[in-house]
Formats: C-alpha cells, structure tokens, sequence
C-alpha cells in the first residue's frame, strides 16, 4: 500500500479561528445520517475541553484532546490518538468508520496537520491528509487577522472556506472579506452559511491527495485560466499574506525542482503557506500534481487524461511576505545554474 | 533492510514519489542525478554529499566531518549546521554563487 492509495482513510480537518462557527458546523455535521460513517476527534485548548460539552450527546464516539494546540504541542498526542482510532475499529470495538474529521482549536494552524500522518511510519500506511475546511466568521475576519497571524495560516491552509454569520453582516463586509479571502487563497471554494446550516458530504469530498487526478479536477483545483488572462499582481508587504502564481513555459527538470523547493522550505518554511500546481515534468509522459502546505509537500500525483494540447506548468504560491519577482528570480537563477537540462521559461502572472 | 547497519532501505521524500521512479535502474539514475545536482549547491560551502547504500545519503565537509542524513530536508538543515551559515534560495549572493 502506498500513501496515494485511495482505499487510505481520508483525515478531513475543521478550522477556524474561535468563535468562527466549528463546532456549530461539527453538531450539524454529526447530526446528519450522511456522516454516519465518521470518527470524531476534537483539539481543545485549555484546561476544560468546553467544545465536547456542546456537542452533548451527538458525538459518542468523539475523542478529545485536550493538552493544547494542534500546531505543536500534541502532534505526538494527535498520532496517538489517531492510532487509538485505528486500533479500536480493527478490533471492532468501535464501528468501521471511512472518514476522520479532526476539529482544531481556534487558535490552531493546520499546516502540520498533514505532516504528523504523513510522517508517522505506521498511520500512512492507514490514513490520507484529506479535506481541509476553515470556517470564517464575517463579522470578526477583519480584527481576527489583524491581531493573530495564524487567521491567515488557516484561510492559506483550506481546501474550502466557509463564511459564516453573514446575515450578522453588512453586504459590503461580506464582499470585503470574499475578496481578502480570495487574495490569500485565490483557489481554494468559498461557501456560505448554508453550508453549516445543511452540510452534505460534498463538504469532504475529493481531498487533494487521491491516487489518480483528471484534468477537469487539477483544473478546477488549480483555479487554471485560460492563457493569456491577465492576473492581479499582488501587494508584498513584509507581514501580508497574499498569492501568486507562476507559468512555467517549456518541460521541467523535476529533481532540480524538488531540490530547489527544499532548499526554499527548509529556509523560509514558515512563510510558504502553500504551494500548489501541476507540472510538465521532463520525460514524463502525464503532468504532475504539486501540493503542499508549509514544510510538507505531499506525495506528487500523476495528471490523468490531460490534453494533449495543454503543455502548462503552473505553481500557485501563498506566503507571508515574500513577493512573487523573488520566487520568480530565485528558480529562474537556480535551474540555470544548477540543472543539466534547458530551464523553462519562468513568469509571473 | 541493510543486514549490517539495519538502514531501512528506500527513500521517502516526496521527491522520490514519481511512478516513473518505480523501475530501478531509473530510480538509481534519478538518484545520482540529485547527488550531483546537491553537490553543485554544496560546492560553494565546500561539503560535499555521498550516497550511502540508495536510502541515505553521507554529508562530508572540508575538515572531514561527516553526517548521516536521510532526505533532501535534512540534507540542508545539516549542512546549515556543519557550516554555520545560510543555504538562502531567496539570497541573490548564494544564487550567484552556485556552482562556482
């Protein structure tokens, strides 16, 4: 079995900062027959784990724990507490379950989510990375980013953003944050309230880690625009978070790129929020899928049944505070330096 | 698995993940293809990367200091640590300096 089976049991993680509307989303979650299949685990901070109370009854199965913040603290505490699942469904103590949802603390980034099951030698071989949702409250976005940096991390982290509280807000708020949330994480699927309010299994569907992509998938992942699109160039002030993307024009050296993009996350990991896109790598006959979030870059992935004609590479980036211009010069100045191959050219759109 | 030093054999960074690594004889070229690529980087700080049995790698500097590391990331973290500077991508000084 490999990590990019897709029989691995998929680890769907909720965040958002506190208050944003989690746990409401959780008991809406758990109340739905559709979630049947489903294994609880819920990240307290503090000494009392308060969320559990208010899921009451519902989560019988939920497991909680309780020694801090996902980000650092408890990656051992998570491992074994997912190990703790596994256990409990092999022996049939508990029900077989083909989902995992995590809910994180408020104040939790879940970047190194994915890295303490990816890393973890015995739980990759039963678990994926999957779904990560974060729920943004419409009311308090503005004053949350400005006061604690991880509100970003969370947004730049998801797969999907869910707005929540918007019939609290003024139209002119809402649109405000969409348009933030957009600038930070222009690819990842911004929702309503109605998705707390009906969630359907849709939620945690197609994680970005499954065995075999096709175009329209990576397309739709990857936000891809038809050539040519002119795109907004973003603003790099040194604490923002914001996006780029870059086109790469000709084959790439894929090893010269993995061991540039190394080098980046081994130096400014922190700030590298995410890294997403597809690739045409040099004597590989499909396209390949790129995708990581912080330190971790995920098992890349194979393209299936892309165009013939459509010979794109392109590399979504979120950081903190570093412009696009230096990526851009950076892999451009590496690969011609370093790599055996001709390097593609390299342009920031 | 090594039957002399027990090294658990096979390489798990994700850069080693592509199917088309999965025949041998290519995995071994891809391989070599990095160690030189690396080395290339690592000429300017003067250290130097050896293969160690396919699923390590030996990082050796100018003094004869050497190191077991296992991927590409503990590649740069001990390399940092061995020359006490900054292997900085983003710094226009190290990136004119590769190779030379």
């Amino acid at each position: 079995m490999t990590a990019t089976d897709a029989s691995l049991i998929p680890v769907n993680v909720v965040s958002g900062f506190l208050g944003a509307g989690k746990t409401s989303l959780l008991k809406r979650v758990l109340a739905s027959e559709a979630f049947g299949e489903s294994a609880v685990l819920i990240n307290e901070f503090g000494d009392v784990g308060i969320d559990d109370l208010l899921l009451g009854e519902i989560a019988e199965d939920a497991v909680l724990l309780s020694s801090g913040c996902v980000c650092c603290t408890i990656r051992q505490e998570l491992s074994e507490a997912l190990a703790r699942l596994l256990e409990l469904r092999a022996d049939g103590r508990i029900p077989c379950f083909k989902r995992v949802i995590l809910e994180t603390t408020g104040l939790a980034d879940p970047g190194p989510i994915a890295s303490t099951i990816t890393a973890d030698p015995m739980l990759r071989h039963h678990l994926r990375p999957g779904i990560n949702l974060t729920v943004v409250d419409a009311i308090h976005a503005g004053d949350s980013e400005t006061a604690y940096t991880v509100w970003a991390d969370q947004v730049a982290a998801a797969d999907k953003l869910i707005i929540s509280k918007t019939d609290l807000a003024d139209t002119d708020r809402v649109d405000t944050l969409r348009d933030r949330l957009t600038t930070i994480n222009p690819t990842a699927e911004i929702l309503g309230p109605d998705a707390i309010a009906q969630p359907t299994t849709a939620l945690f569907r197609q994680g970005p880690h499954v065995a075999r992509w096709g175009a329209a998938e990576t397309r739709r992942w990857l936000g891809l625009r038809p050539v040519g699109t002119p795109a907004v160039r973003e603003s790099a002030h040194p604490d923002t978070v914001s996006s780029f993307r870059l086109r790469l024009a000709g084959e790439v050296d894929w090893t010269c790129l993995g061991v540039w993009l190394s080098m980046l996350l081994n130096r400014h990991g922190q700030r590298i929020l995410r890294v997403k896109g597809v690739l045409q790598v040099r004597g590989g006959r499909d396209p390949v899928i790129v995708h990581g979030v912080q330190h971790t870059i995920h098992p890349p992935e194979h393209v299936r049944d892309w165009p013939c004609d459509d010979d794109r590479s392109e590399l979504v980036f979120i950081t903190r505070g570093i412009a696009g211009d230096r990526i851009v010069a950076s892999l451009d100045g590496f690969m011609k330096r370093v790599s055996a191959y001709p390097a593609p050219v390299i342009s920031h759109v | 698995m090594c039957g002399l030093c027990g090294a658990l054999g096979g390489e798990d960074h994700w850069t080693a993940h592509l199917s088309v690594a999965e025949q041998a004889d290519v995995r071994r070229r891809q391989r070599a293809y990095r160690i030189g690529l690396i080395n290339t980087v690592l000429r300017a700080p003067r250290l130097t990367l050896t293969d160690f049995q396919s699923s390590r790698y030996v990082l050796a500097g100018a003094t004869g200091k050497r190191a077991i590391v296992d991927d590409l990331g503990g590649i740069w973290q001990q390399a940092e640590t061995m020359t006490g500077a900054s292997l900085d991508p983003l710094d226009p000084e190290f990136l004119d300096g590769l190779g030379t």
